[in-house]
């Protein structure tokens, strides 16, 4: 029996609820898959092996289990500081670092800009002695450190060497990623500085930085997990993700560096959300695509410059202020959905993220998660163990074959900065974001608690506050630096990066020097305020 | 009273430094869609900058979205600026993440409505009809 005979001689006798059967992303799925449905090349793909579908890995977690690695950061550094020394005795291994809006976006503390928001969506740094503080106690060669920072990350990731060489741990001991990846702040998280072509300039003076004098440090983390976000389909992120990441190899390429040296340390970042093979698919068809792309486009020969690894955290757009328990249900699907799609590393969100930052309980029953799926569920006995499922591999060609779709039409638009310049990636995910939105109000889309299921509310649970005197506190220190440091130095080493900015020679070399002299976060994003010009959001609707 | 008012006309704002526009956009097609003239600012706006974007376009209500944690001390300043240039009778409203216990601190401060997650595009509409009248100049 054919699946078509299937379909039509028994399966229509049979009743179907009056729903459209569509996953999370508006996606039609199929009653049944078939042998028919799956691709030849699917049938003949192995861990380990090009074009890592079914994983990067021969042994995957039997033989080294994913990263836990919970995103971590609020009020001084010092505050961050005690909350990573807890989440290392929780057992994790790998710290990432969130950093507050105004040093995201290149103000001090004491700017008018960052009043308000000082310490709040994550910690303040201002300048070195901030820094050194995050990681006091903690030396730099015994962990991994992820750093989510993008327009102004090539002082962070100055500002982290510098701490390196006053622990006295050589630069080539040092690993983590800093995420950088500056396209998708245009399309999706909107912190940056200056426009897009002088951005993917310092991304590129970052991986040919860390290509010379970082080797196991991660220069760009390509993150889809903020696309998806802002209200992207699977498919748009899974597309644009891999169009950023194009567009940096290219642009390295051009710079005169080749893509088996800087290749290998490229890593990415993805969302995990609510539908579960989908999500899984998502990501088997992010690794297949990226191998072809890569060699394809490319001539990349070593396999680690094709391989793609990733980090992934669970959908934050996915939780519900309402039965906020409820979010630790959620959470465990996804996170379950990111171990068989086989992550690297993984991020489990709080239960009551949607209402503050993460209290230590919330944060300790994520952590647990993993640990049960980890140690408990059996899961990661069995390499990709849904290779082969009839669904999961249709789904899998079907993802691949629409991203590519997307992504040659970029190349048409001339790649991802001209596209981002047309507005067209925002303009597809706004477009996204409505069309959800409107499901989830006519209830076409079940968000239990939320348009179905609502119970009178019960009292939030107690949140994490940040206290209004950080920001004093920390505006006060960041006076103190500027007002106790060699003025005169500090000035030379800006002008230094100045002149580097204006005459195209690597960033990274003045920077160090720049934040060893205690220049601040605010003062270099000056420079590149005036040096690049500052972006403004264009405000498509 | 004139037979066909015109459409009202919000200013949807994003103050201070978060990038999370996907509210904002959202409820600001959603009040086109409901026939209302939307104008958006686009992010990063300091207090200032959204008071003067309401003067200027002489609109009949503001609402602003935030989600950084920072409302406590944006929203006053929003107001306070609107106030000084002769601006604090137009409705401000705010959404995003607001936890509970900050509501009536931003209701003292003026704010006329609060919309969480949760909140569905259709309720905000139903609020802005039944409250917002056109302002007379």
């Amino acid at each position: 029996m054919t699946k078509r005979d299937w379909l039509e001689r028994r399966y229509r006798e049979t009743p179907e609820r009056p729903v459209r059967f569509s996953t999370v992303s508006d996606m039609e799925v199929d009653p049944i898959y078939s042998a028919a449905d799956v691709s030849a090349p699917a049938r003949d793909e192995w861990p380990g092996e090009f074009p890592y579908t079914r994983g990067v890995y021969p042994s995957m977690y039997r033989g080294r289990l994913w990263t836990m690695r919970q995103f971590a950061g609020f009020g001084t550094a010092e505050d961050t500081n005690a909350r990573f020394k807890f989440l290392m005795g929780q057992g994790q291994k790998g710290l990432s670092t969130a950093f507050d809006m105004p040093t995201l976006m290149g103000y001090d503390a004491d700017h008018p800009r960052a009043r308000g928001e000082v310490g709040r969506e994550g910690v303040a740094v201002s300048s070195l002695v901030d820094v050194r503080a995050l990681f006091d106690g903690i030396r730099l060669s015994d962990v991994t450190t992820s750093m989510t920072v993008n327009c102004t990350a090539s002082v962070l990731l100055a500002m982290y060497v510098a701490v390196a060489d006053e622990q006295g741990v050589p630069w080539t001991e040092l690993g983590g990623t800093i995420q950088n990846d500056m396209l998708k702040e245009f399309i999706a998280q909107k912190e940056w500085i200056c426009p897009p072509e002088p951005s993917v300039r310092i991304v590129v003076d970052m991986i040919e930085f860390c290509a010379k004098q970082l080797p196991r440090w991660h220069a760009v983390s390509v993150s889809g997990y903020h696309i998806r976000e802002a209200g992207s389909t699977a498919v748009q992120e899974l597309a644009f993700t891999l169009a950023d990441g194009l567009a940096y190899v290219d642009a390295a390429v051009k710079r005169g560096l080749h893509v088996d040296q800087f290749g290998p340390r490229l890593s990415f970042f993805f969302n995990l959300h609510n539908d579960f093979f989908e999500e899984i698919a998502k990501l088997r068809a992010a690794r297949r695509l990226w191998a072809t792309l890569m060699r394809e486009r490319f001539g990349a020969t070593d396999p680690r410059a094709m391989m793609l690894r990733t980090h992934a955290q669970t959908a934050g757009c996915s939780l519900t202020a309402q039965q906020p328990v409820n979010n630790v249900v959620r959470v465990a699907i996804q996170a379950l959905a990111g171990v068989l799609g086989g992550v690297q590393s993984l991020h489990t969100n709080s239960l009551d993220e949607t209402l503050a930052l993460p209290s230590e309980q919330a944060v300790m029953v994520a952590v647990r998660t993993q640990q049960i799926l980890a140690e408990e569920s059996g899961v990661t006995n069995i390499v990709d163990p849904l290779g082969g499922s009839y669904a999961v591999e249709a789904l899998t060609d079907r993802l691949e074959r629409e991203a590519r779709a997307y992504i040659e039409h970029i190349d048409e638009l001339g790649g991802m900065v001209k596209a981002i310049e047309l507005g067209y990636p925002q303009k597809e995910i706004a477009d996204a974001a409505y069309v959800y939105q409107q499901q989830v109000d006519k209830q076409e889309k079940t968000v239990v608690g939320v348009n179905r299921y609502q119970m009178p509310e019960e009292r939030q649970p107690d949140l994490l506050r940040i206290p209004l005197e950080v920001e004093t506190r920390q505006a006060e220190r960041v006076r103190k630096v500027k007002r106790e440091r060699n003025g005169t130095a500090a000035r030379d080493a800006l002008r230094r990066v100045r002149e580097a900015a204006e005459s195209g020679e690597n960033l990274m070399p003045p920077l160090v020097a720049a934040v060893k002299a205690l220049c601040t976060v605010g003062e270099i994003s000056d420079v590149y305020r005036q040096v690049f010009g500052e972006y403004r959001d264009p405000a498509w609707l | 009273m004139a037979l066909n008012p015109r459409p009202l006309r919000i200013l949807i704002a994003k103050p201070g430094l978060d990038g999370h526009d996907r509210g904002a956009k959202v409820i600001a097609r959603a009040l086109r869609d409901a026939g209302m003239e939307v104008i958006y600012t686009g992010l990063h706006q300091t207090p200032e900058m959204v008071a003067e974007a309401a003067i200027q376009e002489d609109v009949d209500a503001i609402g602003l979205s935030l989600l950084s944690g920072a409302h406590l001390t944006l929203f006053p300043a929003v107001l306070a600026e609107l106030r000084q240039r002769g601006g604090g009778d137009i409705p401000v409203f705010g959404g995003g993440i607001i936890p509970d216990e900050d509501r009536p601190e931003l209701e003292r401060a003026g704010v006329a409505a609060m919309f969480t997650p949760g909140a569905s595009t259709q309720e905000i509409v139903d609020w802005i009809r039944t409250t917002i009248r056109p302002r007379v100049a």
